[in-house]
């Protein structure tokens, strides 16, 4: 097996109960690779990172983090993986720094790192504040804190900045990015189309359980970029759509000439409507509404 | 076993329970009840130590019970279990080191029952003896219904009936011939008996009997819940 593959799976399905959540998963993720799980709410996403964390075993499939089957390796493993789930797992009435302390002693890492890694993500002024004292960005960073102090070589992040401001959700991304660098793998998922656009080498995008299309995010949307038309909106207001090729040359010319155009873009489809066309609906629905609608 | 994860949880537990008000007052509140009643009320032929040797039962069959299950139904329910476990801590470093610190604390309440007590030399290692066993019963049961909780709701639920059972029940006893032939079977009433006899201590088969059964029973429920912990 390839010694750069982090992440492999093969055949991975998983029922609950008599619903299949997920069918026939096969990834290969390189070191270094940030990888993209995109899907909307209910397609899996959570149970896949579960599967490939360990916490679940699918009901078939085979799981290999750093080339080796999984279950045989389970101890020496975890120590090499960082883990941002959505549920933060904190100890409220500890301090930042205590609840560091606690993982610090549990891998055997000098005390130092704790206020290194604290500045890092933002929070040396908080350390001795305590967990439920702190904001909803303030704990999602002191996660992200946990999961880097040991210096994993893989990061597993499940909705890393959902219901976050921007501001935090960026400086979140320059850590992730930070890491990449470093050489550490980096698996998300998210239901945003932009954050999997700017931060992943490689997305799969996940609907019902099937993963239906997969490839560098700027590719997947040169490859669905079927309209590739030119909007040009003109000083009097009027939106023009021409197709973006050679016979179009005259008219833009005209308007140019004319002094006649306001702006002017290039239809560029984005994941959303890549998902779109491939399933006719867009990445914020829910698997769940409607069933939630009889409720 | 790794010594150092066990230590890192003991010590995480330590800092967290003297900011967890529900929890300390379960370690303290027996104790002092006991040094005041003792100490402040005459009845003419109370039998030697009433009050303390009363309420050490209680304390045993209450104290290091709730706090187990509590601590342990709280971690689960806060997703703080299943990050230690994530992070290469094994659910024996976890117990023993959350079991250890209840085991300490307890102990230390027990030091109080037995100076209030005014027990002096084999009577006092005979007093902590005894005591010692009936925390670890009760803190094995505690682990038991903490590991097989969901949440803390129904961790208190489940608590709040066991811990009748085992610290209400030897009380009522001493007032109901039949509650007595029902508390017979709990460790705490046997534990009951000793503290009471201290002087005089036989061992009877029966009572060896019921504590076994009772550490059995406690073993049991644990090591089930302990399974279901690892997947959950
Ligand atoms: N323990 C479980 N038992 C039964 N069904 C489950 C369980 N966990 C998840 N499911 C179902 O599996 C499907 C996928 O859930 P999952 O949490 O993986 O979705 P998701 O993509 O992470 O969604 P979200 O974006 O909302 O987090 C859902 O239909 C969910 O109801
Ligand atoms: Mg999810």
């Amino acid at each position: 097996m390839n010694h750069n593959l982090q992440i492999h799976t093969k055949d991975i399905t998983m029922h609950f109960q008599n619903t299949k959540v997920l069918d026939n998963i096969n990834l290969s993720i390189a070191k270094g690779e940030i990888f993209g799980l995109l899907g909307p709410s209910g397609a899996g996403k959570t149970t896949l990172i579960k599967i490939l964390t360990g916490q679940l075993k699918p009901t078939s499939g085979v799981v290999s983090l750093f080339g080796k089957e999984k279950e045989r390796i389970e101890q020496e493993c975890m120590s090499q993986i960082g883990m941002v789930l959505d549920n933060t797992g904190l100890y409220e009435r500890l301090t930042c720094y205590d609840n560091l302390l606690l993982f610090a002693r549990i891998y055997g890492i000098d005390k130092s790192e704790i206020n290194i890694v604290l500045q890092k993500v933002g929070l040396d002024d908080a350390a001795k504040k305590c967990v439920n004292k702190l904001s909803k960005g303030m704990k999602q960073r002191l996660v992200f804190a946990r999961a880097l102090m040991h210096k994993p070589k893989i990061l597993f992040l499940d909705e890393p900045t959902s219901g976050l401001d921007p501001v935090i959700a960026s400086s979140l991304h320059s850590l992730v990015m930070e890491e990449k660098n470093k050489g550490t793998t980096v698996f998300l998922t998210t239901h945003n189309m932009e954050e999997a656009t700017k931060l992943c080498d490689n997305v799969a995008l996940l609907n019902k359980g099937e993963i239906i299309e997969l490839g560098n995010p700027y590719e997947l949307c040169r490859r669905y970029n079927h309209q590739n038309k030119l909007i040009i909106l003109t000083k009097s207001g009027e939106q023009i759509e021409l197709m973006n090729q050679a016979s179009s040359a005259m008219r833009v010319a005209d308007f140019l000439s004319n002094n006649e155009i306001e702006s002017i873009h290039s239809t560029e489809p984005n994941l959303e409507t890549v998902f779109m066309e491939l399933t006719g609906r867009g990445l914020d629905t829910d698997e769940h509404e409607k069933s939630s609608r009889y409720f | 076993m790794n010594m150092k994860k066990v230590a890192a949880i003991f010590r995480k537990q330590l800092k967290d329970t003297l900011k967890n008000k529900e929890v300390l007052i379960q370690f303290i509140m027996f104790p002092v009840i006991a040094t005041i009643m003792q100490n402040s009320i005459r009845i003419e032929d109370m039998p030697r130590n009433y009050f303390v040797i009363l309420f050490a039962t209680m304390y045993i069959g209450m104290s290091p019970l709730t706090s187990t299950a509590s601590i342990l139904a709280e971690e689960k329910e806060k997703n703080t279990l299943r990050v230690l476990l994530m992070s290469n801590v094994k659910a024996s470093e976890y117990l023993l080191g959350v079991g250890s610190y209840i085991f300490l604390i307890c102990m230390l309440g027990s030091v109080i029952f037995a100076v209030v007590g005014q027990y002096r030399g084999i009577e006092f290692v005979l007093f902590l003896s005894i005591m010692a066993l009936g925390i670890l019963i009760s803190i094995l049961i505690g682990a038991g219904i903490g590991t097989l909780s969901k949440n803390q709701m129904s961790a208190t639920s489940v608590t709040v009936i066991v811990m009748l059972i085992f610290s209400f029940l030897p009380m009522i006893a001493m007032f109901n011939e039949g509650v007595a032939k029902v508390s017979r079977f709990t460790f705490s009433q046997q534990l009951n008996d000793w503290l009471k006899g201290i002087g005089t201590i036989s061992i009877h088969v029966d009572t060896i009997g019921i504590l076994l059964l009772n550490m059995i029973v406690a073993l049991l429920i644990f090591v089930l819940g302990y399974r279901r912990c690892k997947l959950a």
